[in-house]
């Protein structure tokens, strides 16, 4: 699928998987791929804290945060790139703006500074995340960006993050509350606009917590799910099987003492931790009908400007590969 | 102080730290090795763990701790935390009569504080760790924290739902019933009026019936949850942080650690898990450059799988050295990544092996 479709026919990217498997690497390796194929996006934040800034090279202390303002993160070229930039939504902030844009801003900050909304969010769980929602809604609609990429709670809340539109549908009946959910709900069921993309990484138990993700995600809230985003792959290379030995004799090299065991080692390791990954793309692939987009295991720690782009090429080569006669999803 | 002697001498281990560096696994093993030691421990997990499940012999984790067989002289635990029926048992201990309780139980409020109320999760691990440690003879009590990314979370957690049960909101809508006040209380009505336009007026009842059926139980709630966060601080607790040596997670892991150390909590032990191997010392670039000058060669993909190793092991010590520093005199542990996910007590032992 041609990329510059696949980023206009979403509109919405919510990236989602469990605590440690990259998700904020993906999100801005997603955002930077839109970019780079001529389509600005706009990342949203939940947990006002990210180390998103820092993967787009933003260093500077003040720099550093996302807040609730727009903040470029990335300036489009002359190459024709465009920009990337990134912003917070949290639910306090959201239910702010809500109120106030419901003419009801006098009754906002006694409801922010007695904590009434921590009461409010306890009688109709899901409100705080319906706040996000459609504040996120709200941005798609006014097409604050080509893309958004939506960064979903990292404590393993996906699930009840985007099932709160329909559970608040069910416990508030009437009001502004339900209208609210009613749209964000709207939204997530419309396979063309949104789309929710699961990360995972190549190991057992991170991909069956994807796949139950997936089909729960299916069940119980009708969203479109995108490919499945497998994470830190290692790249293979030929020639690991080799002895080290007569492999630098064929080469005419000869070996520091002691390098041909390390050499053989690590090939060794390498090529263990690849069979296992080919096993749990298998798996993957087995169990959840859904295409897989694969992105390298970085071996430079820290992910830099530099390594946003190698894995937004990735994703790139990744959604070219997508069968675009074929609707994405579990069910299909 | 080394792992070894918080096995051994301490009643109650914590481990936190953020989702994904393998919390749960470290928990199991440091309980197997006081079990191993002659102790009767018992682990007790937020996620609902089935492969640690399994990796124990164990059908199913429930709510009341089941025994682990092994060929250890003490006794292995494992149970599995059930926030609502942890908070139920709670409540029981509170309520003046049957009546209250019933009350409080069918009350569609009360049902969504345990899964919607930010923190009850971490204040419902920490009251079970509180009642093993008061209510049993359990000898060592090992608990993983929910993924959080603040401490403060669960630490605060039991101050934070007393405060919340004896919210002034809940004084309002309970005075505002009572004549004397009802006239000071017309701003309040007003208020509530206003929420209730927002969110629907039966959300509101719920809540109201909610706080007049607790109403007398907030004192005993905040006096147990007093004592709930001293048992953490006491010095028979110890806190294991453990963490995975990627940037991000060691930066939450740091976080973490300062949040505890400000919260009067030391950390007792670091340990950092799926570390990758050091094949050999020196310096990554020289081996890729020697991979570039072989280039195309077999010998030259073996350099060059050698320097990505030699890479990502250099910028996990890199990594973990502020935070090693951050939490010293604590020891560090690292245990490597290992060549296959843990399912049944000889992976537990791997660990183990690595761990001690």
């Amino acid at each position: 699928m041609n990329p510059t479709e696949y980023f206009a026919a979403s509109r919405l990217l919510i990236v989602a998987g469990k605590g440690g498997v990259g998700k904020t690497v993906v999100t801005a390796a997603l955002a930077r791929a839109a970019s780079l194929v001529g389509r600005s996006a706009l990342v949203i934040e939940v947990e006002g804290k990210s180390g998103l800034p820092r993967m787009f090279g933003r260093t500077d202390p003040e720099e550093r945060g996302l807040g609730y303002d727009e903040q470029v993160l990335r300036r489009g070229g002359a190459d024709g790139s465009a920009d990337v930039v990134a912003r917070t939504i949290t639910p306090d902030q959201a239910l702010i703006e809500y109120l106030e844009d419901h003419g009801l801003s006098r009754i906002t900050k006694r409801l922010v500074s007695t904590g009434a909304l921590d009461v409010v969010a306890t009688a109709a769980p899901g409100i705080r995340d319906i706040l996000v929602l459609g504040k996120v809604k709200q941005l798609q609609r006014t097409g604050a960006a080509d893309v958004l990429v939506l960064d979903t709670p990292a404590a393993g809340h996906a699930i009840s993050f985007l099932r709160s539109a329909k559970g608040l549908l069910d416990a508030v009946k009437v009001g502004p509350i339900n209208t609210q959910a009613r749209d964000v709900l709207d939204l997530l069921e419309d396979h063309e606009r949104c789309q929710v993309l699961l990360v995972t990484l190549p190991e057992e138990t991170p991909v069956n917590e994807l796949v139950e993700t997936a089909f729960s995600l299916e069940d119980q809230v009708g969203v479109g799910l995108g490919p499945a985003v497998v994470n830190g792959l290692y790249e293979e290379y030929d020639g690991l099987d080799a002895d080290p030995a007569v492999a630098a004799a064929e080469a005419g090299a000869s070996l520091r003492p002691g390098e041909a065991v390390a050499l053989a080692e690590a090939a060794s390791f390498r090529r263990h931790r690849i069979a296992l990954q080919h096993e749990q793309l298998d798996r993957l692939g087995e169990r959840l009908p859904l295409p897989q987009v694969r992105l390298p295991f970085l071996f430079e720690a820290e992910i830099g400007p530099e390594e946003v782009d190698v894995l937004a090429h990735a994703v790139l080569a990744g959604v070219e590969r997508l069968d675009a006669g074929v609707e994405l999803g579990v069910g299909t | 102080m080394t792992l070894d002697s918080l096995v051994r001498d301490r009643r109650i281990i914590v481990c936190g730290g953020s989702g994904g560096v393998g919390k749960t696994t470290t928990a199991a093993v440091l309980a197997m090795r006081a079990a191993e030691g002659g102790r009767r421990a018992v682990v007790v997990t937020i996620d609902p763990a089935k492969r640690l499940a399994d990796a124990l012999g164990l059908g199913d984790l429930t709510n009341e701790a089941s025994r682990v067989e092994g060929p250890w002289p003490g006794e292995l635990w494992a149970m599995m935390l059930d926030t609502k029926s942890t908070f139920d048992d709670l409540v029981a201990k509170h309520a003046a009569d049957d009546d209250q309780l019933q009350r409080i139980l069918g009350n569609r409020f009360y049902k969504n504080i345990s899964g919607a109320l930010s923190g009850t999760q971490e204040y419902m691990a920490m009251e079970k760790l509180y009642e093993l440690a008061e209510e049993t003879d359990f000898e060592l009590i090992v608990v993983d924290t929910p993924p959080t990314r603040n401490a403060l979370d669960f630490l605060d957690a039991p101050a934070r739902l007393s405060r919340f049960l004896d919210h002034r909101l809940y004084k309002l809508l309970t005075a505002s019933n009572r004549g004397v006040l009802r006239a000071v209380n017309m701003a309040t009505q007003t208020f509530i009026r206003t929420v209730a336009r927002v969110v629907g007026a039966d959300v509101i009842d719920d809540a109201v019936a909610f706080f007049q059926a607790f109403d007398g139980m907030e004192e005993g709630f905040k006096r147990r949850a007093d004592r709930v966060a001293q048992r953490l601080r006491d010095s028979d607790t110890a806190f294991v942080l453990v963490a995975s040596p990627r940037r991000d997670t060691i930066a939450e892991a740091e976080f973490f650690a300062e949040k505890l150390i400000e919260g009067g909590i030391d950390v007792d032990a670091l340990v950092v898990n799926r570390m990758h191997p050091r094949f050999a010392e020196g310096l990554a670039e020289a081996t890729r450059e020697r991979a570039d000058s072989l280039g195309g060669t077999d010998i030259g993909s073996l350099y060059r799988n050698l320097a990505d190793f030699q890479l990502v092991a250099s910028r996990e010590e890199e990594n973990l050295a502020g935070l090693a520093e951050r939490v010293a005199p604590a020891p560090l542990v690292r245990v490597p990544f290992l060549r296959s996910d843990v399912h049944d007590l000889d992976g537990l032992r791997q660990i183990e092996a690595e761990l001690f």
